[in-house]
């Protein structure tokens, strides 16, 4: 075995959070083109709207609160928030949705618990979840994808359905349910068909799923998980988390799966549709609110995939990416708490 | 007189129930999704309120110590009783929509704190007073709370105010501006919540302008010279 020799110096310097904000940042962006490939420009839109709102929300709270403003939208924290919810709304959804969900996650659940570093809540989950709670109708319709449709949204059906610029949201919406542009997603589908009785397989023949885990969400989710490994590699995240994330969605799937595959949904749907490689790499591994220590983030991620897998399979909501991840954020202090790591010349536990 | 501003000043602002207190929460964060049932709750607890403080004040040298709380919430019990009577013969439809939260007013720790600790310990007219204030401070938070959860959620204000005062009411119901999709968190219990949250930051902030804005006392510090060495 060969020494590898390295030359001085031997510093190394740690990550700064601007830089690692970036890094996550620039990790999106695989995932959100596949998505805007598939889902129209919808989701571009809805970018644009949330980082600016973000911003002035930021800005504008820290002029409430004295301090620095330019230091502290530099720390690029607001852009990661601001993407994380524009790529989890539906793509199609009203602007004020979007404008809504930004406020709340920047000024509430981040700055008024003190700002980044002391939230409780992953903010873009938060403001999710709101959203989901109090829209339910512009949340759980999503668009069809780009494939499958003839009634394709071009920019300009886009910026209309967004910005409601002609007949007012709830008629154009509804104009656009009937001609197909919006549908339920691949989980939703199999969700309501399963409780209508049929089986997974019969689900499946529908064109939504294109015999595997649904059009279009296959490769966005490949973009994200691609993302992810990158952020891997630049060691932006650790490996903990979205390992026990992606490990215990799997082995709890395998398991109802191979129970009765007629009435639980495959693993492979589960991994790969939905928000699963999203909230597994990018949501999730969120500095502030995981667990810390290598074991607890182990914990903490089982916990999410376990979650994941609960709440899909018997809850009332076709995604629990963001429940699950808002449940295990509340437990992260816990956890810690019980899972201190020895440090040397201690005992464990002390 | 000064007492009685005193005791205006406290059920009003300083020691308001809702704000600073936060005693009966339970009915405060449920029922305030409009106006319409805050005000409604709000004036069945004033009157409870002021009913109960002016009986505790009338007993309290005849009830024995060790027995003063069973007495205290019976006396309440049959108050409550009785609103809850009067609402379901002159308000119905009120009294629906109210639901279990008016036989609750039993167990609001308002009641029974200020009974506790005004009423039982002061003279028959700052007891009723008492009540009174604290009574208008609680359903002003109310009020309030109900009025911004119902704007945000529906975009109204007084809607069903004809559940409350008769027919002739729903006039007063004023659309401020058109929602097609309500905001279900506004009018959900994590909205109250949030609201009442914010309204407590409210308070805080007003309260530190406001002592920022007083003349600095100039406090007099007298030293005296140490004649014994320190070890």
């Amino acid at each position: 075995m060969a020494f590898k020799i390295a030359s001085s110096p031997h510093v190394s310097t740690t990550l700064h959070t601007n830089t690692v904000m970036k890094r996550v940042a620039l990790c999106l962006i695989p995932g959100i083109a596949v998505q805007s490939y598939y889902f129209g420009y919808g989701t571009l839109v809805q970018l644009l709207l949330a980082i600016t709102v973000a911003y002035l929300a930021e800005a504008a709270v820290m002029k409430l609160r004295n301090r620095n403003i330019t230091a502290t939208l530099k720390d690029n924290s607001a852009l990661v928030t601001a993407s994380l919810l524009a790529v989890a709304i539906p793509p199609l959804a009203p602007w004020w949705l979007i404008v809504i969900g930004t406020l709340f996650a920047i000024v509430i659940v981040k700055q008024l618990y003190g700002g980044l570093g002391n939230n409780v809540f992953n903010p873009a989950m938060a403001a999710y979840v709101l959203l989901l709670i109090s829209f339910p109708v512009q949340m759980t319709s999503w668009v069809a994808p780009q494939t499958l449709t003839v009634n394709y949204a071009d920019m300009l059906h886009t910026f209309n359905s967004i910005f409601q610029l002609n007949a007012g949201y709830a008629a154009d919406f509804f104009h656009l349910a009937i001609d197909g542009t919006t549908m339920a997603t691949p989980l939703d589908t199999l969700k309501t068909d399963l409780s209508m009785g049929l089986t997974t397989t019969e689900s499946m023949t529908k064109t939504i799923f294109s015999g595997s885990v649904g059009e279009g969400w296959f490769w966005v989710n490949m973009a994200y998980l691609v993302g992810g490994l990158v952020m891997l590699k630049l060691k932006v995240i650790r490996w903990h988390i979205s390992g026990a994330i992606v490990l215990t969605l799997f082995v709890c799937a395998s398991i109802g799966f191979l129970i009765s595959p007629d009435t639980f949904v495959s693993p492979i749907m589960h991994l790969f549709s939905g928000g699963t490689m999203l909230a597994a790499f990018f949501i999730a591994t969120d500095p502030v609110t995981a667990a810390t220590s290598p074991r607890g983030r182990l914990i903490f991620g089982a916990m999410i995939g376990l979650l994941i897998y609960l709440i899909r399979t018997f809850g009332g909501y076709p995604d629990a990416v963001a429940f699950a991840v808002l449940l295990a954020n509340m437990c992260a202090p816990f956890i810690d708490y019980y899972v201190r790591p020895r440090s040397y010349g201690h005992r464990v536990g002390n | 007189m000064s007492k009685y501003s005193e005791i205006a000043a406290q059920g009003l602002w300083k020691n308001n129930p809702g704000l600073v207190q936060l005693l009966g929460l339970c009915p405060l964060l449920a029922v305030t999704a409009t106006i319409t049932n805050a005000l409604g709750l709000g004036v069945a607890t004033l009157l409870v309120l002021i009913g109960s403080n002016v009986l505790v004040s009338l007993v309290r040298d005849f009830v024995p110590k060790e027995i003063r709380i069973p007495v205290f919430v019976m006396i309440i019990a049959a108050l409550v009783t009785c609103v809850q009577l009067l609402i379901n013969a002159y308000a119905y439809n009120l009294y629906l929509s109210l639901g279990i939260f008016l036989p609750l007013i039993v167990t609001n720790c308002v009641i029974i704190g200020r009974a506790e600790a005004f009423a039982s310990r002061n003279s028959l007219a700052h007891s009723a007073f008492d009540g009174l204030m604290m009574g208008l401070g609680f359903t002003a938070v109310l009020v309030v709370l109900g009025a911004s959860r119902e704007l945000l959620g529906q975009g109204t204000l007084f809607g069903g105010a004809d559940l409350l005062l008769g027919d002739w009411a729903s006039v007063l119901t004023i659309h401020v501006w058109h929602v097609d999709t309500p905001f279900l968190l506004a009018m959900l219990p994590p909205g109250a919540f949030i609201g009442m949250g914010l309204l407590i930051a409210l308070k805080n902030v007003i309260d530190s302008r406001v002592n920022a804005m007083q003349p600095k006392v100039e406090s007099v510090s007298v030293t005296r010279a140490r004649i014994t060495k320190v070890n």
